[in-house]
């Protein structure tokens, strides 16, 4: 272990700032804090991201178990331990990635208390990557729901019109789901004295009471996954919420359920995964085609993209619960590239939103005669998320397809089906927005990508088409965890 | 046993009432003219005690007054909290009172009474002494319920906390009567040697009836809202703390201690009265604008929530209810104190519209009520979430599941009333501009908020490591 605790300064260093730009707030007077904020904030999620860099340097993939731990008790039974494995250091380093380009997106939109969207904004980020960083059960549900307070405060003030709804109901929604967490943590504590991740992966738990503890946690991660049927505060949540709000809800929290059945579900509970199996197939499946139906009826882009969302979830849990070593490497995959598309997504549409403030399909038609560049970059988008071989999108698709395959020929047909319908919606949506004639009068002075958004959405593009081309970067990281996750469940 | 050794058992107790009884003297020579200089004086007088009451927290059980009282650490956490509660609810009550012209030398000594009152009630080994402590801090309460005696509200809060009290104190008081009929004796210790029998369980039911109104669980909760509705806010903010730890911890020790041996008979009717009591502070609040209401219906659901640690028992609760009540009622009076800051031309509000933009008008504060708001729903990584966490270990640990689940389900409930006050302090415009807030009421709300925070965790092991030495016996 290397001097420098790298993991408690890429978690904290957010924070660090939040803090900076808070007493700024407070004292500073509000026509300074305004400007400031801003560039502090952006700074700092830059330091964050080359923070995160360093360990990822640091880490050797190579090499099972957790990495870089820090490890301080706390209080009885609890410590403050932190560490990663291969999954868990590259979603850090996709919180750390997206969280900068968020602050740079938002640099014009927000004009109104800019200071305290900074603070909540790094706030979250190190909620986040305190997440998955996290390898003490307790600590892991302080920084889980912990998330809730700011991703609130951004909906709820940054939001669109309906936005007390969307941001109550994405909170006690959350918060229910967690709660069931929280007693069966306390639970498992009770039984085996300590919160400790790695021990409690260890820990046999009696058969019977797995099914409980395996259910309870079920609950938190589904909700924040989302699955279908719990599915419903998503639409809501990213209709409402700013664009970069949006990407974060995409592009990173969504993976915390995804995260949390790779982490706990399986390696604690092996017997009640088992035993659930079919359950979770039946629910991916149906998230998969129902949420792709539904997003081939909105008329509201964001609303489209959430349901996407929703489906390329159920990959996600399709592949965790074939219990097959592509099927879980095709899961983190999908994880890591749903994080770049969709919050890519999420930043097209926010370009247009903010020319035009609205989200209708309707509205839009023939953007291609005015903004050559960004019909070129959303087509990228498009395609990924549709699943085109070259990039990302086809790769965690077909990986959890194949890894569904081997275990029930019926999922990966059902699964199947969905990269089809999802070819519909995502073509039809781009037709209509892009191609055509600009009938519409208001849309004649619309401009192009300025120079952010296109580095902003040239990054991403970069991104997914490094993962589509060169998957095995990814691969190589997550061999290790896939393999002691795989050893966890027992095959 | 001698006198000193007696004195010096009950130090803090006699020490209030030496002060109260001076102050008085002084006050009737004095007047109103001194109540500054009162409120300084019995301020003093209750950190002091504060402090000698933690100070035995250390020290090993001790009977005194042949056996009619007893310090344990258990008891004398919860005096030492009280009475710190009660200095701090003094020390913000200066600049309200003074605005709503209640500012007289008697608002002190009440408060020193009735924090002796409770100091008593905490150490009472006998079921008199008891019931002399209930009313020593009940009396001064309907008094200060009562205390701008001008305004019809206050008025009618004094009077239906009184008549509701009384008949409490009269349930109390008849229990007490059934246990010493049937136990042959009212001290602690010979009603723990009783045998069990239907008469002795009768008196119990009534007991436990009397020690929930003035812990104000449901179903026993109808006066709290009303009551602070009308009380001045400052007395409120002291009602909502300083008794309230008091009369919990004093519901766990008489059951603990008294009780402790017939368990099954008490844990079922405990669980029900925490499971109503978390159920209607949950959803009673949903429907409240006005501030005090909501905050009202939360205190009958954080008492519910506590009692889940004394269904539990001794064995794995006792601690648990320390640590749950200590950082609910710190939590609290910071909220009071932004309740106090609430102030237009001179007027104090009291509805949650008033809220709308204290982000933007008063951040600090605002920040400091969100914070406190956020603890006391118990989200993480603040106290209060902390503090959830020790009283559903010592649930599950007792096997009562069921009224944990109902307490996690009702904390979601109560999440939309916390969030509405979240709401109208973040996202709401703001409205006209508010008073000055005086320093004493602003620094109470950010050291209460301070104190929420995580990095002090360290000092929640601390309180921890306390609150479990502060074994009963």
């Amino acid at each position: 272990m290397t001097g420098l605790p790298i993991l408690s300064i890429v978690t904290f260093l957010p924070l660090v700032g939040a803090l900076v730009i808070g007493a700024f707030r407070i004292f500073g007077g509000p026509n300074f804090a305004g400007s400031a904020s801003k560039s502090i904030a952006f700074v700092i999620t830059l330091a964050t991201f080359a923070a995160s860099l360093v360990a990822l340097a640091q880490f050797h993939p190579s090499q099972s178990g957790f990495q870089l731990v820090e490890d301080v008790p706390w209080f009885t039974g609890t410590s403050y331990k932190l560490g990663v494995d291969g999954m868990a250091i590259l979603l850090i380093v996709l919180t750390t990635f997206l969280t900068p380009l968020c602050i740079l997106a938002s640099f014009k939109p927000i004009e109104d208390r800019v200071a305290d969207y900074m603070i909540a904004f790094l706030v979250l980020e190190t909620l986040m990557i305190g997440v998955f960083c996290a390898l003490d059960l307790m600590l892991f549900y302080v920084f889980f729901e912990g998330g809730l307070i700011p991703m609130f405060i951004i909906i709820g003030i940054w939001g669109g019109k309906n936005r007390l709804y969307a941001a109550f109901k994405f909170f006690l929604y959350t918060l229910l789901g967690s709660l069931l967490l929280l007693a069966a943590l306390i639970y498992m504590s009770n039984v085996a004295g300590t919160t400790d991740i790695v021990t409690l992966q260890r820990f046999p738990f009696d058969p019977h009471v797995q099914t409980w503890l395996w259910l309870a946690f079920f609950a938190s991660f589904a909700v924040k996954l989302p699955m279908w049927p719990v599915h419903t505060w998503l639409p809501d949540a990213h209709v409402e919420a700013p664009t970069a709000g949006s990407v974060i809800l995409a592009g990173v929290l969504l993976k915390m359920g995804g995260y949390g059945f790779l982490r706990f579900s399986l390696p604690m509970f092996p017997d009640a995964s088992h035993l659930f199996q079919p359950l979770m197939f039946v629910l991916s499946v149906i998230a998969i085609v129902y949420a792709s139906l539904v997003a081939f009826r909105q008329t509201d882009i964001k609303k489209l993209i959430a349901y996407s969302s929703v489906a390329h979830m159920g990959f996600v849990t399709l592949g965790i619960f074939s219990f097959t070593q592509m099927g879980i490497q095709g899961a983190i995959f999908q994880m890591l590239s749903h994080g770049v598309i969709s919050g890519a997504l999420f930043f097209c549409v926010g370009v247009i939103y903010d020319r035009m403030h609205t989200r209708e399909i309707a509205f839009y038609g023939g953007l291609v005669h005015r903004m050559p560049i960004y019909a070129g970059l959303f087509m990228l988008f498009s395609m990924a998320n549709v699943g085109l071989p070259g990039t990302s999108g086809f790769v965690g698709e077909i990986l959890t397809m194949v890894g569904g395959f081997q275990a029930s020929t019926w999922a990966a047909a059902g699964a199947a089906l969905g990269v089809i319908l999802s070819a519909v919606y995502m073509l039809t949506v781009y037709r209509r927005v892009v191609f055509g004639e600009m009938t519409n009068e208001k849309l004649s002075a619309i401009k192009d990508l300025t120079a952010t958004e296109i580095f902003i959405l040239g990054l991403l593009a970069i991104s997914a088409l490094v993962l589509g081309v060169a998957p095995s970067l990814i691969f190589d990281a997550t061999a290790g965890s896939t393999a002691d996750i795989l050893a966890g469940i027992g095959k | 046993m001698d006198l000193m050794t007696d004195l010096h058992v009950a130090l803090p107790d006699a020490l209030l009432a030496a002060v109260g009884l001076v102050g008085l003297l002084l006050g009737a020579i004095g007047g109103d003219r001194i109540s500054i200089l009162m409120r300084l004086l019995s301020g003093v007088a209750l950190a002091v005690a504060a402090v000698l009451a933690f100070q035995q927290v250390g020290q090993p059980s001790a009977l005194a007054f042949n056996g009619l009282y007893q310090a344990t650490p258990f008891t004398s956490f919860a005096k030492g909290v009280t009475y710190a509660m009660a200095a701090v609810a003094l020390f913000m009550s200066g600049g309200f009172l003074k605005i709503t012209k209640a500012e007289r030398y008697e608002y002190s000594l009440l408060v020193v009474f009735s924090a002796m009152g409770a100091g008593v009630m905490l150490s009472a080994h006998n079921l008199i002494t008891l019931y002399m402590g209930v009313e020593t801090l009940s009396l001064a309460s309907y008094v200060l319920a009562a205390f701008k005696r001008d305004s019809v509200r206050s008025a009618e809060a004094g009077l239906k906390y009184f008549v509701l009290g009384a008949l409490a104190s009269g349930l109390l008081l008849y229990g007490s009567s059934l246990i010493y009929g049937f136990a042959h004796g009212a001290g602690y210790d010979v009603i723990a040697q009783a045998p069990t029998s239907i008469g002795l369980t009768f008196g119990l039911v009534l007991l436990i009836v009397g020690l929930a109104f003035k812990a104000s669980a449901a179903p026993f909760h109808v006066w709290v809202p009303d009551v602070y509705e009308g009380a001045p806010s400052t007395v409120v903010a002291y009602f909502s703390t300083a008794p309230k730890i008091a009369a919990v911890v004093v519901l766990a020790n008489v059951m603990f201690t008294t009780f402790g041996p017939s368990q099954a008979s008490w844990q079922g009717i405990i669980a029900i009265i925490s499971a109503a009591s978390m159920v209607i502070g949950a959803f009673g609040a949903l429907a409240q604008n006005n501030i005090k209401r909501i905050l009202a219906y939360s205190s009958i659901s954080n008492v519910g929530f506590a009692l889940i640690g004394v269904a539990a028992g001794e064995k794995f609760g006792a601690s648990s209810v320390l640590v749950y009540m200590t950082i609910y009622v710190i939590a609290t009076l910071g909220m009071f104190g932004a309740v106090l800051a609430l102030r237009r031309n001179g007027a104090p509000l009291e509805n949650i519209s008033d809220l709308n933009g204290l982000a933007k008008t008063k951040p600090g504060m605002a920040f400091g009520l969100l914070m406190l708001t956020f603890s006391v729903a118990g989200i993480p990584p603040l106290a209060g979430f902390w503090g959830k966490v020790q009283v559903i270990q010592a649930g599950l640990h007792a096997d009562m599941l069921w009224l944990v689940l109902i307490g996690l389900a009702s904390s979601v409930v109560s999440l939309g009333y916390y969030l509405r006050i979240v709401w109208a302090v973040m996202m709401k415009p703001p409205g006209e501009a508010l008073d000055r807030t005086d320093w004493p009421v602003a620094t109470t709300v950010l050291a209460t908020s301070v104190l929420m925070f995580p990095v002090l965790t360290i000092g929640i092991q601390r309180l921890l490591d306390v609150a479990v030495s502060a074994h009963v016996g």
